[in-house]
């Protein structure tokens, strides 16, 4: 269909694209930010968290799966869409367990910088508070799935980088959680490692490394400094890390 | 004990140790231990060479798969509005206090268990249950103490009595598909007679759409599968009937079964693919056995096979396979997912499976009434087709009727029925709505009567659920808002977290707590679900819910509290765990009204 790349609009600014990228790569090669969570410059789109929702020529859609077309009219940065994007982020974090002021990844986080962001001043929803456990089996990271917010991050990289397949997605609806591929169900018998691409993936706090805690204090961490809408459009052009 | 290797060989060289066949190696293996133990789990993954946490993603997922005992019999009490409003909550209670038993829980002796399950498709015979994936219909409290009886007698199924099981096609207004008398290979050797481009345009001709709800071109469908650069082809029949209120493909597949394997042979003669699956849902594995006949007894008769019906490079045959308990299976390429063997988690769309379906390769996925409906066309013809039903809409429409009406069952109508029309043939005096489309479908009240069940008025996949005028509609509505939160695949934000809110603020509602605050709530999700859910289940899982709120608004406002919130956490209930540490629970160990 863009086999030649070409051009959209999104929000009325003229975006290039060329052939494969999709409305949010193109968007963010061009340094225009749409929020996303699930959505990462180094795997295919999945398009679960549904962050960047966006309409093109007026139908409902994701940025992140929608592939680049000449002519297409893409609306992103407005109300109606940004209290979407809030009443996502409410979902995900009445969903799980969030604390945010305990949290080691708190700075760092993408649902915290977009709550922030996006101006979410509340959960507003009745909260889930479901048990979910700790796994600390692992001598170097801990599994906490209180954060989980079902992302398939580590799934995917797990899988399609490290060759590991260590993690996968199970159970559905608000039962949906995440299991360790040992026979004992626990990161510590798996070969999982500190240079395994799934072992920086995570948007959120629920993968995380023991004994560094807070070695670059709350407050001058990645989110810190300026809001995820500007910090990201360096973090997630391919190839770039932070 | 079985041994398990011994009793899993022959599964898995039916299977031939294939890992995109695992969700029907589980359904077999599960047949002969009554749930996948860890014992079971590690000998598949082991004999599979495949990660067990594959195995744990599909019986987490299909909630027909267990992964804890679940009884020698496993009763199931399908949860639809319809076997609600025909007492079915009132007959599991009962069956529970006599088998002295918890929702849910095994039995201490391992004998049985008691639980929920989504629509079973037997609404015009309900109350209906599941008992080992067997329907019992039309249960009565007599019935719920023979049947107590028999499981505490330890009676093996197949000598409970037959008219148990009995199962009854309804047919109340028949046309072109439920008049037909049965004359195999008609359908094939007509279309063989056009050649597969000639059947192809009459298709066109008769403007087929797809009966599964959105009305898409069939003969489209099959010439893009056909045009689409693929090695191989595939055609699907989608027989996951679970819309609740839904049950025509099931009377289909159970009387008319030549007629819907010969439609998916035209798929596969005018598209080019040799291989078709039936993809038939887990509550009706009754039918599988019968279904395996008619593909027998058509291979014998030369329908299906190589060189069918003598003409030459003319091969397709087909193979069923089951569902587990998994409503967005309906979702086309969940369905693909799910015959791959994984989780029914809808894909990304585009691509289409016309062009990237099962394993890859141009798959046309069709519902059971759209494939009869090819085979009929084949035997008329595209223009006398065409010329029943509507401009837009031609052919017939065959609807489920159910509910409050004298004579529940299937009616198949031209399209351009009035909603009045058929409340008068079903004989439903005292309407107060009627649910059309199941769960994910409209409500309507009786100021839209008139409407016409057509793609260009009132559409639908079949469901025609009737409310006398004394039901209440929010009873309804929880009974859908709590069938999408436990269908929800889980796979993105709004639907996964959506749906449960949703049916947490309707109880909160209908308890009598919930305030405007609620009330408001649940329109704005109403429009959050519709514009960001990944696939039409979570689109489609408040659309029922926002025609109820907006018609029946009164209804909703008298359950309102005038205050502006009420919190919703219960204090009293909390305590509830301290009271039976106490072991107390009269009056004074619960708060009062004036806390």
């Amino acid at each position: 269909m863009s086999e030649g790349g070409g051009s959209f609009t999104l929000d009325g600014q003229v975006i290039a694209f060329a052939p494969g990228q999709t409305i949010l790569t193109a968007a963010t090669a061009a340094g225009v930010y749409i929020p996303h969570l699930c959505a990462h410059p180094d795997f295919p789109p999945h398009g679960s968290c549904k962050l960047c929702a966006v309409t093109v020529n007026g139908r409902d859609g994701s940025a992140c799966t929608i592939e680049a077309a000449p002519g297409q009219e893409v609306r992103s940065d407005t109300p109606e869409l940004h209290e979407i994007r809030r009443v996502l982020l409410q979902m995900l974090f009445v969903e799980g367990n969030h604390f945010c002021p305990g949290c080691e990844k708190s700075g760092r986080c993408k649902l915290q910088a977009l709550a922030y962001d996006l101006e979410m001043l509340s959960p507003h929803f009745v909260q889930f508070f479901p048990h979910r456990e700790i796994d600390a089996s692992h001598p170097e990271f801990f599994l906490d799935f209180n954060r989980c917010i079902m992302c398939e991050l580590c799934v995917r990289a797990s899988r399609d980088v490290d060759g590991k397949n260590i993690f996968a997605l199970a159970g559905r609806g608000r039962e949906s959680h995440i299991i360790v591929n040992s026979p004992s169900g626990r990161l510590g018998d798996t070969d999982f490692a500190a240079t395994d691409k799934a072992a920086e993936v995570c948007p959120v706090g629920a993968i995380l490394r023991k004994e560094v805690g807070f070695a670059t204090p709350i407050g001058a961490r990645l989110y810190d400094q300026a809001p995820i809408s500007q910090v990201d459009l360096q973090v997630d052009l391919p190839g770039r890390e932070k | 004990m079985i041994a398990i290797e011994s009793a899993l060989d022959p599964i898995l060289g039916r299977h031939r140790r294939d890992p995109t066949a695992l969700l029907q190696i589980l359904r077999d293996t599960q047949e002969i231990f009554g749930w996948i133990s860890p014992e079971v789990r590690a000998a598949v993954a082991s004999a599979l060479e495949i990660a067990p946490t594959r195995i744990d993603s599909l019986t987490r997922f299909y909630a027909h798969l267990y992964d804890a005992p679940r009884g020698k019999y496993r009763i199931l009490f399908s949860d639809n509005i319809t076997d609600r409003m025909a007492g079915s909550v009132a007959l599991m209670e009962l069956m529970l206090k006599k088998l002295k038993l918890e929702r849910g829980k095994l039995s201490a002796d391992g004998l049985v268990s008691v639980d929920f399950t989504s629509c079973t498709g037997m609404c015009d015979q309900g109350p209906a249950l599941l008992v080992n994936n067997l329907p019992a219909t039309r249960l009565t409290a007599w019935r719920i103490d023979e049947i107590c009886g028999l499981i505490r007698a330890r009676t093996p199924l197949d000598q409970w009595p037959e008219e148990f099981f009995r199962v009854e096609d309804h047919i109340r207004r028949a046309d072109l598909l439920l008049g037909a008398a049965e004359r195999p290979g008609e359908a094939i050797r007509a279309a063989l007679a056009l050649g597969a481009q000639g059947f192809l345009d009459e298709l066109k001709k008769s403007n087929l759409r797809g009966r599964g709800g959105a009305g898409f071109p069939t003969a489209l469908k099959w010439r893009s599968c056909r045009d689409a650069p693929g090695e191989r082809r595939f055609v699907v029949c989608n027989a996951d009937e679970g819309e609740p209120g839904t049950f025509k493909d099931r009377v289909l597949l159970q009387s008319f079964s030549q007629s819907l394997f010969e439609g998916m042979a035209l798929a596969g003669l005018v598209t080019g693919a040799q291989k078709g699956f039936l993809y038939l849902r887990g509550e009706y594995s009754y039918l599988r056995a019968p279904l395996e006949a008619t593909l027998q007894k058509m291979r014998r008769e030369s329908l299906l096979g190589r060189n069918i019906a003598g003409a030459k490079n003319f091969d397709f045959d087909i193979e069923i396979h089951m569902g587990a308990g998994a409503y967005v299976c309906g979702e086309e390429t969940a369905l693909i997912e799910s015959l791959e063997g994984k989780p029914g988690r809808p894909r990304i769309r585009p691509p289409f499976p016309v062009t990237h379906g099962y394993l890859g390769f141009p798959t046309v996925v069709n519902n059971v009434e759209t494939l009869c409906n090819a085979a009929a066309i084949a035997v008329v013809g595209g223009d006398a087709y065409a010329r029943r039903g509507t401009t837009r809409s031609t052919g017939t429409k065959i609807l489920s009727v159910s509910g409050d009406c004298e004579r529940p069952g299937l009616y198949e109508y031209p399209f351009g029925v009035t909603v009045a029309q058929v409340l008068e043939d079903c004989g439903a005096p005292d309407v107060g709505a009627v649910q059309i489309g199941g769960a994910a479908g409209n409500c309507l009240i009786p100021e839209e009567f008139g409407r016409r069940i057509a793609f260009e008025d009132q559409p639908t996949a079949g469901a025609f659920m009737v409310f006398a005028n004394r039901r209440d509609p929010i009873e309804a509505a929880r009974n859908f808002a709590h069938f999408f939160a436990h269908e929800s695949c889980g796979f993105c934000t709004p639907c996964r977290v959506g749906t449960s809110l949703v049916a947490g603020m309707i109880d909160k509602i209908a308890a009598g707590h919930g305030a405007q605050y609620e009330f408001l709530d649940l329109k704005r999700l109403h429009d959050i679900l519709r514009a960001s859910s990944h696939c039409g289940l979570g689109q489609a899982a408040m659309l029922a819910l926002g025609d109820m709120m907006q018609k029946f608004k009164p209804a909703f406002e008298r359950r309102l509290i005038t205050k502006d919130f009420e919190p919703d956490f219960d204090l009293d209930a909390a305590l509830a765990r301290a009271r039976e540490l106490a072991g107390r629970d009269d009056a004074a160990a619960h708060l009062g009204e004036d806390i």
